[in-house]
């Protein structure tokens, strides 16, 4: 057993040189945490992970119709947001799937068009493609196929995305674009614990089916004060997290906290103020904040962590456009390629 | 990241110490032996020394249970079901009357009355006896040649025909194709295009039975033995059994997925062979014969609620054309379809049942056809006159409420509107 300790040890020193080395590999990623509190009441210091399990957790307790599934997620999930749920609420309501997308995504249709709370997890975002039929096709159109007869709003589907500087294509994708094209569904992306906690429960109360991206790179680095008890935030209304009249910044998720470092840039090499939004859902998005920035600041900016044709970008350049032309000059970030690894602050 | 793999240090120091216990407790060859299966996590199995590769003949076909003959007399007094007079009459009331619609309204898609339809002629049996078997209560997910199975629950013809016609009073508001029918207060799930896609959902429809207290609903879901070669039925099947859900899944196997003959769907011993594979219970019933079916499903829902779900492979025949789109004698010869018209017809099976035990004749089957075709030609003409929903309808149930983005896109359809009525046939649409 001592030399079995010594080992660790041992093994612990080779890892501290691992650790510098990952720092190489990984990106420059600054956490802006929120220091503003949703709810009054007593709070937790809780990474995002966490919140999302705390959220889990509280809806478990209080709606005996909810269950949390998908693969791996009896011992918590490879990212570990479910922990100790199974172990609280037994293997009927917190279990494993067989490994298959589209069986998840279908099995959670079903589950919430008869009538239960359906809490699906994709174990990463980019293999969330096997399920995009039943999500965009099914989910999505349910209650409108049936004239309002049937609906499968009791469902949200978790999925980890983005990237975290060392994933390569396959494990950073942010793929909310795809889903943002389809009417029907509600797309969520939260920027750190608060937020994601708050919405999180926001689109399991939801009436409408919602995916839920959550920035992986988030679950351990972000870490807040979040109220312990319920509590929701709005779906479609994004959020001005700094306030400013040189540019509106806008972007969701991670790119939130490249935004703020960019802003803080310009703010100190060039004396201007950035106005910073976090659009939080990009189906549907808050056009109103959005254009209501942008007209006081006259320009805009949009970033997202993914192919920049097609992407939200666009549809936001467009629709600022329309609503104040003439002011905004609209530069979009990041290029189309098949993944962006790279997490940089290349604001101009 | 250190913690990590400081954790997977020591497990891996554990397993060694295992191995080691192994490897010197007992020799490989008193494992292999004794008759003793392997201890695989992913088998148990015996070992053997002899490689054989198995293929489809190396099991029998499975058999295809049936209760009545082409005749319609019961081959196994047995197996004759117990079904009162009132519920015989109805299943094959319903056979008549789902007859007569398919006639009347695939006509009237020749008339251009209607965009498509879809007929189910070979198919009744199945649809009627399995009807029969459940309980109303059970939620139904259907693929599209299920009609029989909305009729003999209760759906009436107005409501088919008014959604064959996406008038304002289809239920689904003019919004399907024909024949997409849904009727939630008979809990029956609204029909989907895409195909295969309702059968993971009916598993989990099943999943959510099954956590209800006192549970004594369960869920059947039809599929054709076309969309069994999806990736959504595999992904049925093997949630069904490790999930271990109330749900039959029920494949009606026709021959045909509009030209694809089943020997270019799939190879093996059909769908039903499937079931054993991965876990679930399977049985494979003449689906020409309404009585096995009934049999077949009365004792699937059984298991079914004790949580042991089933898969049923129902052996038909698809006798008319594909739909309104196909015409099948390019890809089939004509003599195929008639032995299945006559011979193996599955309504004519069913009256001569009836017939022997008293309770059908051909004064009934006349006046009664008479009237299931007249009541299909009235509510036709009514249904015709029925305007379209109103425009604004498209904009509902995209959200449960309508967001602001989609609000304005209303209001900008209305402006539209107002300015150029007079290229739209606005009198068509119900004004609000
Ligand atoms: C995913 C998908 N692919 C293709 C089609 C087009 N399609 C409609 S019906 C059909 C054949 C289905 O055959 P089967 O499942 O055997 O049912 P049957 O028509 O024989 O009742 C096809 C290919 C579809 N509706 N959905
Ligand atoms: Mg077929």
């Amino acid at each position: 057993m001592a030399s079995l300790t010594k080992r660790v040890l041992n093994l612990n020193k080779l890892f501290k040189h691992v650790d510098n080395y990952t720092k190489r590999l990984s990106s420059n990623f600054t956490y802006f945490p929120d220091n503003e509190k949703p709810v009054e009441g007593e709070t937790l210091k809780m990474n995002m992970m966490q919140a999302i399990n705390n959220a889990m957790d509280l809806t478990l307790k209080n709606d005996p119709t909810a269950v949390v599934f998908g693969e791996d997620v009896a011992f918590g999930g490879v990212f570990r947001c479910a922990s100790g749920l199974q172990e609280k609420y037994g293997n009927d309501r917190v279990f494993n799937t067989p490994l298959c997308e589209q069986g998840i995504a279908g099995f959670a249709i079903g589950l919430a068009t008869a009538g239960a709370t359906a809490i699906a997890e994709i174990q990463f975002a980019d293999y969330i493609f096997p399920a995009f039929d039943q999500l965009v096709n099914e989910a999505a159109k349910a209650r409108y196929r049936s004239g309002g007869q049937f609906a499968c709003g009791a469902l949200t589907v978790r999925a980890p995305g983005g990237a975290v500087g060392h994933g390569g294509l396959y494990h950073s994708q942010s793929p909310e674009a795809f889903f943002a094209h389809a009417p029907g569904l509600k797309v969520v992306i939260p920027r750190g614990p608060i937020a994601a906690k708050g919405l999180l429960l926001s689109c399991i109360q939801d009436r409408d089916p919602c995916i839920f991206l959550e920035p992986k790179i988030l679950y351990r680095s972000a870490v807040e004060e979040v109220p312990v008890d319920s509590y929701t935030l709005p779906i479609g209304k994004a959020q001005v997290l700094r306030e400013g009249d040189a540019a509106t910044l806008v972007g969701w998720g991670a790119q939130v906290h490249v935004l703020l470092a960019a802003a803080r840039l310009a703010e100190s090499r060039l004396g201007a103020r950035c106005e910073v939004v976090d659009l939080v859902s990009v189906l549907p998005w808050d056009t109103e904040t959005v254009c209501n920035s942008v007209k006081k600041t006259g320009r805009c900016l949009v970033a997202h962590e993914a192919p920049l044709t097609g992407g939200p970008g666009a549809d936001i350049a467009a629709a600022v456009q329309v609503s104040a032309p003439l002011l905004c000059c609209c530069v979009l970030l990041w290029a189309d390629v098949c993944c962006c690894v790279l997490m940089c602050a290349a604001v101009c | 990241m250190a913690l990590k793999s400081g954790v997977g240090f020591l497990r891996l120091s554990r397993i060694n110490q295992v191995v080691r216990l192994l490897s010197t407790h007992s020799r490989p060859e008193t494992i292999q032996n004794g008759g003793l299966n392997a201890e695989f996590p992913g088998a148990k199995a015996p070992y053997v020394t002899e490689i054989k590769f198995l293929d489809e003949n190396s099991y029998d076909p499975i058999p295809i249970y049936r209760v009545l003959d082409n005749n319609g007399r019961v081959i196994d007094s047995r197996e004759e079901p117990n079904l009162d007079r009132e519920t015989l009459l109805n299943m094959y009331k319903t056979m008549i009357q789902l007859n007569q619609m398919d006639k009347i309204l695939y006509e009237s898609q020749r008339q251009g009355r209607i965009s498509f339809y879809m007929t189910n002629y070979g198919e009744e049996g199945i649809h009627v006896g399995s009807a029969a078997a459940l309980s109303p209560k059970d939620l139904v997910f259907g693929q599209y040649r299920e009609a029989g199975v909305f009729l003999y629950r209760g759906v009436t013809v107005t409501e088919m025909v008014n959604q064959c016609y996406g008038n304002h009073e289809d239920p689904g508001k003019g919004r399907h194709m024909p024949i997409h029918y849904g009727s939630k207060q008979r809990n029956l799930v609204t029909i989907s295009s895409p195909l295969a896609t309702q059968m993971p959902q009916a598993v989990g429809a099943a999943y959510a039975f099954k956590r209800m207290p006192n549970n004594d609903r369960c869920v059947i879901c039809y599929f054709g033995e076309g969309a069994a070669s999806e990736g959504d039925a595999f992904a049925a099947f093997n949630f069904a059994a490790t999930l271990e859900c109330p749900v039959i899944l029920f494949c009606r196997n026709n021959g045909y997925a509009i030209s694809t003959p089943t020997r270019e769907q799939y190879r093996g011993d059909g769908v039903a062979a499937r079931g054993p594979a991965l876990g679930l219970r399977a049985l494979r019933v003449d689906g020409t014969d309404a009585l096995a079916v009934y049999n077949a499903v009365l004792r699937a829902r059984e298991l079914a609620l004790n949580n042991k779900p089933v898969l049923i492979e129902a052996m038909s025949y698809r006798v008319g054309h594909h739909s309104t789109s196909d015409d099948s004698t390019a890809y089939r010869p004509l003599e195929e379809i008639q032995k299945w018209m006559q011979d193996e017809n599955p309504t004519r099976k069913l009256r001569l049942y009836l017939e022997s035990k008293g309770l059908w004749d051909a004064e009934a089957e006349k006046t009664y056809s008479k009237e299931a075709r007249d009541l299909v030609v009235r509510t036709m003409q009514e249904a015709e006159k029925k305007k379209k929903p109103n425009w604004k309808e498209m904009f509902e149930d995209v959200y449960y409420d309508m967001p602001p983005h989609i609000q304005k896109q209303m209001q900008h359809m209305e402006k539209h509107l107002e300015k150029y009525q007079e290229h739209y046939p606005m009198d068509q649409f119900q004004k609000e």
